[in-house]
């Protein structure tokens, strides 16, 4: 292909494909910890300790997910970096003040004294609200191109609840695979109303992202794109059906199945990022600027991408291990 | 105010924030380190003991250092849009090869150190303890690297107005980042070795005379005796290196007005910026002139240098440089104090932490806090130092900054400062707490009396 001929088109659209992975993988990871936070109200105080000791040796890599992928859109696109940011400078502040009351919260509700525990439990609830439903907001914005008006407003607020409700359903998922007994079933009645919202989610956010922009009209509805985009929305349909049928046999004497919901939902996230991903391609500030112009220096993206390669694998090896060293059912959180 | 103003309060509100976790955690994880290794040698229960309630602190300390950091790294874009677009391509590599060499390895591998000591072998606990102060160091190796970089930048180009890289190596080995990045350790170095001692003498005040806690007061006074004269000597040759590259700062530094032969150091003054003098000063004469230049009429650059034909102030302001940087050496000079007499106090008598005067356990006390005091400090001077300049001769602070509405950023601002205050409060009450709680033993551990005050204080444990 021609296009691996010339740096300055193959390295930036590596860079974005990097950077697109990051923030699939932050979504999902994030994505189920946050939504643990949110169900905290539905827990009653002995599950709230399990419910953090199912996230809690891994949050912080989760989160570094965001921070990679914050930081390639800084250091691969730095003029679109800095329109989006400063176009989302509210609901970014909302986000990271969210981050830290949710962050330090999973430290202090253990540490300061019993009685301050409560406020701490609530401090957890509200960050992760915050932080679920300013990521929504964003996306709903980002999605509207960005623009200031009294109806992309309205829709970020749509797609404000509706990524929370994705992400408290992913978190009740991942409650199903860590948890057992009373928890467990609770986890289950969760994901079993959640994955309406969901549904309804994902069909909203499908049907109004080509309505507002024609470009992404014509590059869905166009022959013989059609064709192969086609499976994109029947495989999610056929998704959402068999969480549907693999949540009807849980919870069960045998735990089979527990991880089942949680591994479809991953795939439902991963066609829903899909279809988005290549509904903006090739902007990275939709309709304003292409990847290709916003991308820094080949040289120094380059310096990046050497580096890259040699790390990105060593991170999936270690998080492999995190994962493995703390598999199975969620079990009280000591130091000892 | 108008949104640049706000938006360097802002930063640096952010930033100071975050500096206080990193501090901590970058040398707190040698130190933890170093309680493992210990134990491992000994078997001996109070360095297990001193590694389970210092971890604490770690974690705490680190999720601060996380939360904080997260935020830093958005404020790029939403405040200083312009910094990387002029600059993105050689700010943009060094961030990334922090968060993709150093983050993810912290992140990781502490859910393992704090939570795995018994799921995982002893020798994966040891290595993930390791890999976590090791992840901490890299972390500050690489933005140190940048940060220097902007004081005192090298090997790029301009074209465009955009800079570009063309030497790694110059970037990377810019003249002021060795010395910055060991005086950052350094005062890492101090800050735990004072916490550490602060929090323990706190304990043993209160009665608590465990292995434990001897341990940690005598590894924290130690440490920092061994760390302070080092870091007043890299100090030295740091201001040294500022005199060959930001000439400026270092006479806002000293208070000095006119190129001169001669100067004092000075002890106190009122830097007027309006008159161009100083108001009451007092100071040692030549002082300045033999520190900087090794002679008594050593010839030491002004701020009436860096005023241009037409009145243009190319300087940085000279008050906040001053005092800060006084502040800095001060609280050096009084770690300095303190530490010798406690460590000599220790060494004569052999008995160890037994033979300290109560006057040194309830000076260290609040000199728990003093590394906060002088890093800050430390960094005020050298950014404030910086200013106009964002990096030094390429870009000011005002062509960087965001075309953002005011009240947003005043409303922002507001927002942040009152988390952190309260954030803040929270941490060093529980700091506190955990220190009390400590002294009532939430620790299994061979058992020694402890006075009835400390009894008294008993609290549950979590
Ligand atoms: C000298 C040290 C130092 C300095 C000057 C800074 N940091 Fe920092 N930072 C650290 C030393 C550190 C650390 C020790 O590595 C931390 C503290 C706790 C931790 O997790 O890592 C950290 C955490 C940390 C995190 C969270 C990482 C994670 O998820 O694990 C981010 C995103 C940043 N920092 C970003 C920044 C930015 C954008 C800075 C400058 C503008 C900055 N830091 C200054
Ligand atoms: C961690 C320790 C640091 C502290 C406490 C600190 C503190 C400060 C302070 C107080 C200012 C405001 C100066 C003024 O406006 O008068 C400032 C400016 C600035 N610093 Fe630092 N700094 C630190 C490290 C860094 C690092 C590592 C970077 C870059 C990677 C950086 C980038 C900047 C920028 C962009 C400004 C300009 C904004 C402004 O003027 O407020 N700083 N810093
Ligand atoms: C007592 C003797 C000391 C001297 C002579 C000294 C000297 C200096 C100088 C000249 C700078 C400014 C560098 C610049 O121009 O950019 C500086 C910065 C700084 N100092 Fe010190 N210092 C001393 C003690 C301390 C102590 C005790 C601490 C902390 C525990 C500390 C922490 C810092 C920090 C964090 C910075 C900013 C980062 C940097 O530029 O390295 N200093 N110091």
């Amino acid at each position: 292909m021609e296009m691996f001929d010339d740096p300055a088109r193959w390295l930036p659209f590596t860079f974005a494909a990097l950077m697109g992975v990051s923030i699939l993988v932050y979504v999902v990871l994030d994505g189920f910890d946050l939504g643990v936070g949110v169900l905290f109200p539905f827990a009653t105080d002995d599950e709230k300790d399990t419910m953090v000791a199912s996230i809690g040796p891994f949050w912080d890599a989760n989160e570094t997910w965001l921070v990679l992928a914050i930081g390639l859109l800084l250091v691969a696109f730095p003029t679109a970096h800095g329109e989006i940011l400063t176009a989302l400078y509210l609901p970014v502040a909302i986000m990271l003040i969210g981050l830290i009351l949710r962050g330090v919260a999973f430290e202090f509700r253990v540490k300061a004294p019993t009685p301050h525990k409560a406020s701490w439990n609530a401090a957890f609830l509200v960050g992760s609200l915050m932080t679920s439903l300013s990521q929504g907001f964003m996306l709903g914005k980002y999605i509207m191109g960005l623009e200031s008006t009294l109806g992309t407003w309205a829709f970020a607020m749509i797609t404000a609840v509706f990524l929370t409700v994705a992400y408290s359903f992913i978190g009740a998922c991942w409650l199903i695979l860590k948890t057992e007994g009373a928890l467990q079933a609770k986890a289950v009645q969760w994901a079993r109303g959640g994955i309406f919202g969901l549904a309804l989610g994902l069909g909203a956010v499908s049907l109004a992202t080509p309505l507002v922009s024609a470009r992404i009209f014509d590059k869905w509805f166009a022959w013989p794109e059609m064709l192969w985009l086609a499976p994109l929305p029947i495989l999610s349909a056929l998704t959402v059906l068999l969480l549907w049928r693999s949540l009807s046999g849980l919870p069960n004497p045998q735990d089979k199945g527990a991880r089942t919901p949680f591994l479809y939902s991953i795939v439902l996230f991963v066609l829903a990022f899909g279809g988005l991903a290549y509904s903006f391609y090739p902007y990275v500030v939709p309709e304003k600027i292409t990847i290709y112009e916003a991308a820094s220096a080949p040289e120094s993206l380059m310096i990046i991408l050497v580096g890259a390669v040699v790390v990105i694998p060593m991170i999936g090896g270690y998080t492999a291990l995190a994962y493995t060293v703390f598999k199975g059912k969620a079990a009280e959180l000591r130091y000892d | 105010m108008d949104t640049l103003m706000l938006s360097r309060i802002q930063f640096g509100a952010n930033i100071s924030f975050h500096i206080l976790f990193p501090t901590i955690t970058i040398a707190l994880g040698w130190v933890l380190l170093f309680f493992k290794l210990r134990f491992n040698a000994t078997g001996d229960g109070k360095w297990m003991e001193a590694y389970q309630f210092w971890v604490k602190v770690f974690a705490l300390s680190f999720a601060m250092g996380v939360v904080s950091g997260i935020t830093m790294s958005f404020q790029f874009g939403t405040n200083w849009p312009g910094f990387m677009e002029a600059v993105g391509n050689i700010a943009g590599p060094l961030l990334a090869y922090e968060i993709m060499t150093a983050f993810f390895l912290e992140a990781v591998f502490l859910g393992i150190m704090l939570f795995g000591f018994s799921r995982v072998p002893g020798w994966l606990h040891t290595l993930s303890t390791f890999l976590v102060a090791f992840g901490t160091s890299m972390s500050a190796f690489w933005i140190i690297v940048l940060n220097s970089w902007m004081h005192t930048p090298q090997g790029y180009e301009m074209i465009d107005g955009v800079a570009h890289a063309t030497s790694w190596f110059e970037i990377i080995f810019n003249p002021s980042m060795p010395y910055r990045f060991i005086h950052m350790m350094l005062a890492s170095g101090l800050t735990v070795a004072f916490l550490v001692a602060g929090l323990s003498a706190f304990r043993w005040l209160l009665g608590d005379r465990s292995g434990g806690v001897q341990a940690t007061l005598k590894t924290g006074v130690y440490l920092g005796a061994l760390l302070i004269p080092v870091q007043i000597f890299m100090g030295d040759l740091h201001g040294l290196n500022t005199l060959e590259y930001q000439p400026q700062k270092v006479a806002a530094m000293e208070g000095n007005w006119d190129t001169q032969s001669n100067v004092p150091l000075l002890l106190f003054a009122i830097p007027d910026e309006e008159a161009r003098e100083n108001r009451m000063e007092i100071g040692i004469p030549n002082g300045a002139s033999l520190i900087l230049k090794h002679k008594a009429d050593g010839v030491v650059p002004g701020l009436n240098d860096f005023v241009t034909e037409d009145g243009e102030v190319l300087h940085p302001p000279v008050a906040p440089v001053f005092w800060s940087f006084r502040i800095m050496v001060g609280t050096g000079f009084a770690m300095l104090l303190l530490s010798w007499f406690a460590a000599f106090k220790m060494m004569r008598k052999g008995r160890g932490p037994a033979a300290l005067p109560r006057v040194a356990l309830f000076a260290m006390v609040p000199m728990a806090f003093s590394g906060w005091v002088a890093t800050l400090a430390g960094w005020y001077t050298t950014e404030i130092g910086r200013q106009p300049w964002l990096v030094q001769g390429v870009l000011t602070t005002e062509q960087a900054v965001a075309d953002v509405p005011a009240p947003f950023v005043g409303i922002t601002l507001a927002a942040y400062l009152s988390i952190y205050v309260l954030l803040l409060g929270a941490y060093i009450a529980v700091l506190f707490y955990l220190a009390r709680k400590g002294v009532s033993g939430d620790v299994p551990r061979p058992r020694t009396p402890l006075s009835g005050q400390a009894v008294a204080s008993n609290v549950p444990a979590e």
